[in-house]
């Protein structure tokens, strides 16, 4: 479900400071959407799978939230000068933007992937870049993931700084070979003589009724490969900040990204900024349950958040955002203050993301859990066509307050 | 010596020697400058030291030891030098093929993007038979004619892919045949022959120095032993390895030198007894070096150490000491 945020024009809830607490009543939270009105939506799905979610033309006035990432060194610049009022964008063109930055800063950044050039990629996050760089700065491939993936690999061991675009994440099972053999393994294997600069994005997850294939879930298969670092954004703001971060960073960088999330709208700074990759980003802070959550489960997490609140519950909710490795510090001192976890994901059960950080926090923090830890997943299922059982496949607000509610008793 | 040390003790796992390909990698590899870059397989120990990479690495790196190339993490099958511009090493078949397209497409985008006029590097992909009938190599050829990089696809066509002879996996076992469907030519050549393969690597090397495109070298070459040194080496046929020795390229080099005058008996003696000495000094090289430290194992994983994460006490994993030990839970 694509949902539509528009930023408040408060100017202090959007410069982001060290220590930053939101007094949650401060902001109206909007109303819940039910089922029927998500229907109203009209998708359009184009002949190549590629989804258009048009926006429903009444906008809403409140806003869900504002998300604040958490403060890093490398954002202290910016957040010390006075953010002006920023710009409006949809998260697909914060990461054009991000993208273009790096691009216009460093001539070794390059794009390659299928339809990214002329086409502007399927979800347009390239648009426009091959007419301002040329079609060799933002290669158009022929279908050859494995390929093309390992061509990224290869030039980025010789300077270049590769940007490869999956169509779909599910097509990088194609690059798989590349993926797990090279690119995580090759800054090792040579002694630390060749980096990886590479960047791998592309979106994934489920969208809505694209069948089992495009709907894949691929950060549990790739978690376990030493020597990459995966991130996931889920806004605007952030897909921004970790697309640049994961351009200059000089480890190779997975960054999943959603389809359903694209058109989501937020103001960001007008200034340069980054997003740490390693840290997670603080989204509600509270007192009686950490949630854990990435990418678009967020969002059904902040909605049931909101019938949470209503009941008198007091959810923590952390959008862990780098996938691996996890911020355990972050982590760690919300489960000191709340004793009780809750993981929310879209990943599937088995061996999914939420697997690893559960082990990973019944390992380092066993001592402050008052309950064992709840991960909601997805179904391990191919998903279904049919928009029912789909539905049924993820996790629903209404099963998170549930789980909060049987957690806290 | 490699079989010799292997056989010792002094080294494990999988070691492929190259002994009868030599004139390939001779008459590609001395061609090319420094700054070119040569991809290959498993079977690298040649390609490594045609290129330039000390025969002490090498060895050290067989051993496994720290003065190895790679800091004796890669092994016999993944050798690399930035130095001298081998990007490796690859223990899969096909893998280092589309790695090699990427060296090339780097070569490309620094002369039309980057404005580097003088930038002509070209880039050497070495695999063999088996390695024609994979996806990557083919899916490669296509981009390297599509994009005209500078490439050179050389096929080191031994006839065996371990246990399997190429006739009985390939439909139309002619590979050369293969590059003109792409759009780049085709050469077949004599590899056992060092002055026929480099006429033929000049051609190949100069075409795609002048930016014409990729050419695909298929040589015909074979290996005296076996796929590995784990390999028992049955199935191939004495008539046919018999035949094949009796081409040996270093002996028909070692002919044709004296036959033309162009160096004597005794000066040759003396290439031998210096090659002996380059050898033994590199075994005792490799043998007096040492181990790599515990504190090495954690090194090098990723450029950038943050890429372990933030630990539970908020610092980044790498600064904690027991890292730099090597002895870090990660």
């Amino acid at each position: 479900m694509a949902a539509i945020f528009h930023g408040v024009g408060a100017a202090t809830a959007l410069s982001p400071s060290p220590s930053h607490s939101v007094d949650s009543k401060k902001f109206q939270l909007a109303p819940s959407r039910s089922l029927s009105a998500r229907k109203g939506r009209i998708a359009v799905v184009r002949s190549d799978s590629s989804v258009n979610l048009s926006l429903n033309s009444r906008g809403r006035k409140d806003h869900l939230w504002i998300p604040n990432a958490v403060a890093t060194k490398t954002d202290d610049s910016a957040a010390s000068t006075a953010s002006k009022s920023g710009h409006e964008i949809l998260l697909f063109e914060a990461l054009r933007e991000g993208l273009e930055e790096e691009m216009d800063r460093d001539p070794h950044v390059c794009v390659m992937g299928e339809d990214v050039g002329h086409y502007g990629g399927s979800y347009k996050v390239t648009k426009g870049l091959a007419e301002k760089f040329g079609d060799l700065r933002v290669l158009d491939t022929p279908i050859a993931e494995n390929s093309f993936t390992g061509m990224g690999i290869g030039a980025a061991m010789t300077g270049l700084r590769p940007v490869v675009e999956g169509m779909n994440m599910g097509f990088l099972l194609l690059a798989f070979n590349q993926i797990s053999n090279n690119c995580g393994m090759l800054h090792y294997t040579s002694g630390g003589q060749f980096t990886i600069p590479v960047v791998i994005r592309g979106p994934g997850g489920v969208g809505r009724q694209l069948g089992a294939e495009h709907s894949q879930r691929l950060e549990s298969y790739f978690q376990s490969i030493p020597g990459i670092q995966m991130v996931a954004c889920s806004t605007p703001y952030n897909a921004k900040g970790l697309m640049k971060a994961a351009i200059r960073s000089e480890n190779p960088v997975i960054l999943f990204e959603h389809v359903l999330l694209y058109n989501l709208k937020e103001r960001i700074p007008d200034e340069d900024y980054i997003c740490n990759l390693e840290e997670a980003e603080m989204v509600r802070p509270g007192e009686h349950v950490t949630i854990l959550t990435y990418s678009r489960m967020r969002y059904h997490v902040m909605q049931a958040a909101k019938t949470l609140v209503n009941k008198g519950y007091d959810p923590e909710v952390i959008d862990i955002r780098s996938l691996k490795p996890f911020d355990l510090y972050t982590i760690g001192n919300s489960v000191k203050k709340t004793h009780r976890v809750l993981i929310v994901e879209e990943c599937m059960r088995t061996g999914g993301i939420g697997a690893s950080l559960t082990a990973a926090i019944n390992e380092n923090f066993h001592d402050y859990l008052d309950a064992p830890i709840v991960c909601l997943s997805s179904q391990d299922v191919p998903t279904p066509y049919a928009g029912t059982l789909e539905e049924w496949t993820v996790v629903q607000p209404a099963q998170i307050v549930t789980a909060v509610e049987q957690l806290c008793q | 010596m490699c079989a010799q040390m292997y056989y010792r003790g002094k080294m494990f796992g999988f070691v492929h020697l190259y002994n009868g390909q030599e004139a390939v990698s001779t008459g590609f590899i001395k061609l090319l400058k420094k700054e070119d870059s040569v991809v290959s397989t498993y079977r690298d120990h040649v390609h490594a030291l045609s290129k330039g990479v000390s025969a002490r690495a090498v060895m050290s790196e067989l051993f496994g030891k720290t003065t190895g190339c790679c800091r004796g993490q890669g092994g016999s099958m993944h050798m690399f030098s930035k130095e001298h511009n081998l990007l490796g090493g690859f223990a899969f078949i096909g893998e280092g093929i589309p790695v090699a397209t990427g060296a090339a497409f780097t070569s490309k985008y620094r002369r039309e993007v980057l404005k580097e006029a003088d930038c002509d590097h070209v880039t050497l992909a070495f695999f063999g038979d088996g390695t024609c009938n994979n996806g990557q190599f083919f899916e490669c050829l296509n981009m390297a004619a599509l994009w005209k990089l500078p490439i050179v696809f050389v096929v080191e066509n031994n006839l065996w892919a371990i246990g399997m002879s190429h006739l009985r996996a390939t439909s139309d076992p002619q590979i050369y045949k293969k590059g003109p469907a792409f759009g780049m030519p085709g050469i077949y050549v004599d590899g056992m022959d060092v002055l026929k393969v480099r006429e033929v690597a000049k051609t190949a090397i100069e075409r795609a120095r002048r930016g014409e495109g990729p050419t695909l070298v298929e040589c015909e070459t074979y290996r005296f032993r076996g796929h590995s040194l784990a390999d028992p080496d049955e199935l191939r046929d004495p008539a046919e390895k018999a035949h094949y020795t009796a081409r040996d390229p270093i002996t028909a080099l070692k002919k044709y030198i004296i036959e033309n005058k162009l160096a004597s008996e005794a000066d040759l003696k003396a290439v031998d007894k210096k090659i002996e000495e380059v050898v033994e000094d590199a075994v005792e090289f490799a043998d007096e070096s040492p181990h790599p430290p515990r504190s090495q194992l954690l090194e090098n994983v990723f450029a950038d150490p943050k890429g372990f994460g933030i630990g539970p006490d908020g610092r980044y994993r790498c600064e904690d000491p027991k890292f730099t030990e090597g002895t870090a839970q990660v």
